[in-house]
């Protein structure tokens, strides 16, 4: 009984995970980023979800605006020896515009009393652009900059973010309503909609990232772009586009990670880093590059944080940060000692 | 002279402190094929890098009349494509999905129509569609390269090398393409160690030595210039 209550719990936490780690993974392999922020994406989630479902405005839809703004200001130093029309007026409604029309809609749907997948839906809707303008504003400067460079630039990005964080939302928890809060019981399985909802969207988003890279032609490049970075330039594929979109796709992940998670945990401004490390070891385990193996390695990392906080609850994070070293082990033997660039 | 497709004038290019082209100046018309010989280390495929835009280089490049756009992107989009020497295939993707994104820069419609022109140039591109380029063999990656430099439509081709590390025959193959690509109103720039046979399909020759040009002319001059011929075409025809 125990067995199948910890099963269902180290799943559902997976889960999670693996919305996290695909989104690493989908970094990594397409702009040689190591995405540390990725679970402040998550935590803003949740917050901005709580905060909408207490009918406040939620702080985030400032954060956005401020994003937007800078973004708007490196656009224009990138523009200032000249530009066209046209890319003039798209960045203007990519930076100024875009989260203008957000910040009026949340400001008139927040006070009222929305259905729950609403809420969902505006907190992605508001945490989403945050990836666009984080990519401006850090990574697309340092473009050809090296692994090292780009990882430096996550650490500050991340230390940012969780600042801004405890700025905008204060040092208090919060937790979000389930977007459903029936239970349903299996046989002797207790399940609650809370979590059918995770696996859904885990599953959702899996098969619409799968047909997104198989079936579209910019899904395409964006593989192109992490198997032949100079090949994809060659056949006109901008480093700027492959790398908006990937922020922009992990942000919505990650949107959609805090929406799933702000109900069953109390969410702080920092509790996104240690969410997103766990991410982060089964993005490991994937050697940052395979998203199946990823995906099966977040369940397993949900398992052995659900079972050892039942049986050695206080080394819970050295064994589930632990199972990353044998697996490093593994991956240096495998390539021998070849530096990789 | 203002009809000329590309007109490189004082192209210097340095890796770090070395400096390896010292102010090339070249030409070419519109449908024509040039070919670029030189020694291994004469600095060829930096100048088509350059002309490309994957290294930054210093002096003039004037492509249709105005100056060159900036990014490497660009540059596809106005009608250039390169073939590296390294080809640079999506090695882990389909040579369907290759050639695909060869067209990336084109509307749906453009890709579909080239498409089937490349595949039927290539046949056996055509056969191997869901084969993934990586485990091509070399002649088939090459026909790789070419279909999906195809599929931007360009106007101005810039090959280093096709025929490299191929057997005799398929460089006649590879080279009888080019010289039938120009048929179609594409204008070439052509980087070949098989200097006799690249001049053989040429209309205009240049020849680089240590970065700079040493010879020029029409092709059928140059095949018979007495010097080129000696370290170059071997002196047994
Ligand atoms: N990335 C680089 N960094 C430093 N030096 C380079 C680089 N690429 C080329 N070089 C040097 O520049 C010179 C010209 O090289 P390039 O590749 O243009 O020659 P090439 O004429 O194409 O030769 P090959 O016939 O062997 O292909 C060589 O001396 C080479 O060592
Ligand atoms: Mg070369």
């Amino acid at each position: 009984m125990i067995a199948t209550f910890l099963i269902q719990d180290g799943v559902t936490n997976g889960a999670i995970y693996a919305l996290l780690g695909l989104a690493l993974v989908l970094l990594f392999s397409v702009t040689r980023v190591i995405f540390i922020p990725q679970g402040e994406f998550v935590a803003y989630g949740a917050l901005t979800l709580a905060l909408l479902d207490g009918g406040k405005v939620p702080a985030t839809i400032s954060l956005l605006v401020c994003f937007g703004a800078i973004a708007f200001l490196f656009d224009l130093w990138s523009m200032r020896r000249g530009t066209d029309a046209r890319t003039f007026l798209r960045s203007l409604a990519l930076n100024l515009v875009l989260p203008g029309v957000i910040y009026g809609i949340t400001i008139m749907l927040a006070p009222l009393d929305l259905p729950s997948v609403a809420k969902a839906l505006l907190t992605i809707l508001i945490i989403t652009p945050m990836g666009a303008y984080i990519y401006r504003i850090a990574y697309r400067p340092l473009a050809d900059a090296s692994v090292l460079v780009l990882l430096i630039a996550s650490v500050g990005v991340h230390l940012a973010m969780m600042g801004l964080g405890l700025v905008f939302f204060g040092a208090e928890g919060l937790r979000a309503e389930p977007l459903a809060d029936d239970n349903f019981s299996i046989g002797s399985l207790m399940v609650s909609a809370q979590s059918l909802c995770i696996y859904g969207a885990t599953i959702a988003i899996i098969v619409g990232l799968y047909l997104f890279f198989e079936r579209t032609l910019l899904g395409k490049a964006l593989r192109a772009t992490a198997v032949n970075r100079l090949g994809a330039r060659l056949v006109g594929v901008r480093t700027h586009l492959t790398g908006v979109t990937a922020f922009t796709l992990a942000a919505a992940i990650g949107a959609v990670s805090g929406v799933l998670i702000g109900p069953i945990t109390t969410i702080y401004y920092d509790t996104g880093f240690l969410i997103g490390l766990k991410g982060f070891v089964a993005a490991i385990i994937g050697g940052l590059a395979s998203f199946p193996i990823t995906a099966i390695a977040a369940i397993g990392v949900g398992l052995v944080e659900a079972f050892s906080s039942f049986f050695a609850s206080s080394y819970k994070e050295v064994i589930v940060f632990g199972l990353i070293i044998p697996v490093l082990i593994w991956l240096s033997l495998s390539h021998g000692f070849h530096e990789e660039e | 002279m203002n009809a000329n497709l590309l007109e490189l004038s004082g192209i210097h290019v340095s890796y770090g402190r070395a400096e390896v082209l010292h102010g090339i100046s070249l030409s070419m018309k519109p449908g024509s094929i040039v070919t670029v010989i030189g020694a291994n280390g004469a600095g060829k495929s930096t100048l088509l890098n350059a002309i490309m835009g994957i290294v930054p280089s210093s002096g003039t490049i004037v492509y249709d009349g105005k100056p060159v756009p900036r990014s490497v992107e660009g540059r596809v989009a106005a009608g250039l494509c390169l073939v590296p020497e390294k080809r640079e295939l999506f090695a882990t993707m389909s040579v369907e999905d290759n050639i695909e994104l060869g067209g990336f820069l084109r509307n749906a419609s453009e890709r579909a129509e080239t498409r089937e022109e490349v595949y039927a140039r290539f046949p056996r591109l055509a056969e191997r569609r869901k084969q993934l380029a990586g485990t091509l063999s070399g002649g088939e990656r090459q026909m790789l390269a070419l279909g999906r430099a195809l599929m931007s439509r360009p106007r101005l081709l810039l090959l280093d090398e096709p025929s490299l590390g191929l057997a005799p025959k398929i460089v006649i193959d590879i080279l009888n393409i080019v010289s039938e690509l120009r048929k179609t109103g594409v204008s070439i720039l052509l980087v070949e160690q098989n200097a006799r046979a690249a001049l053989e399909i040429a209309d205009e020759g240049y020849l680089v030595e240590l970065g700079e040009v040493r010879l020029s002319g029409p092709a059928s001059e140059l095949s018979v210039n007495p010097a080129l011929m000696e370290s170059y075409l071997g002196t047994h025809s």
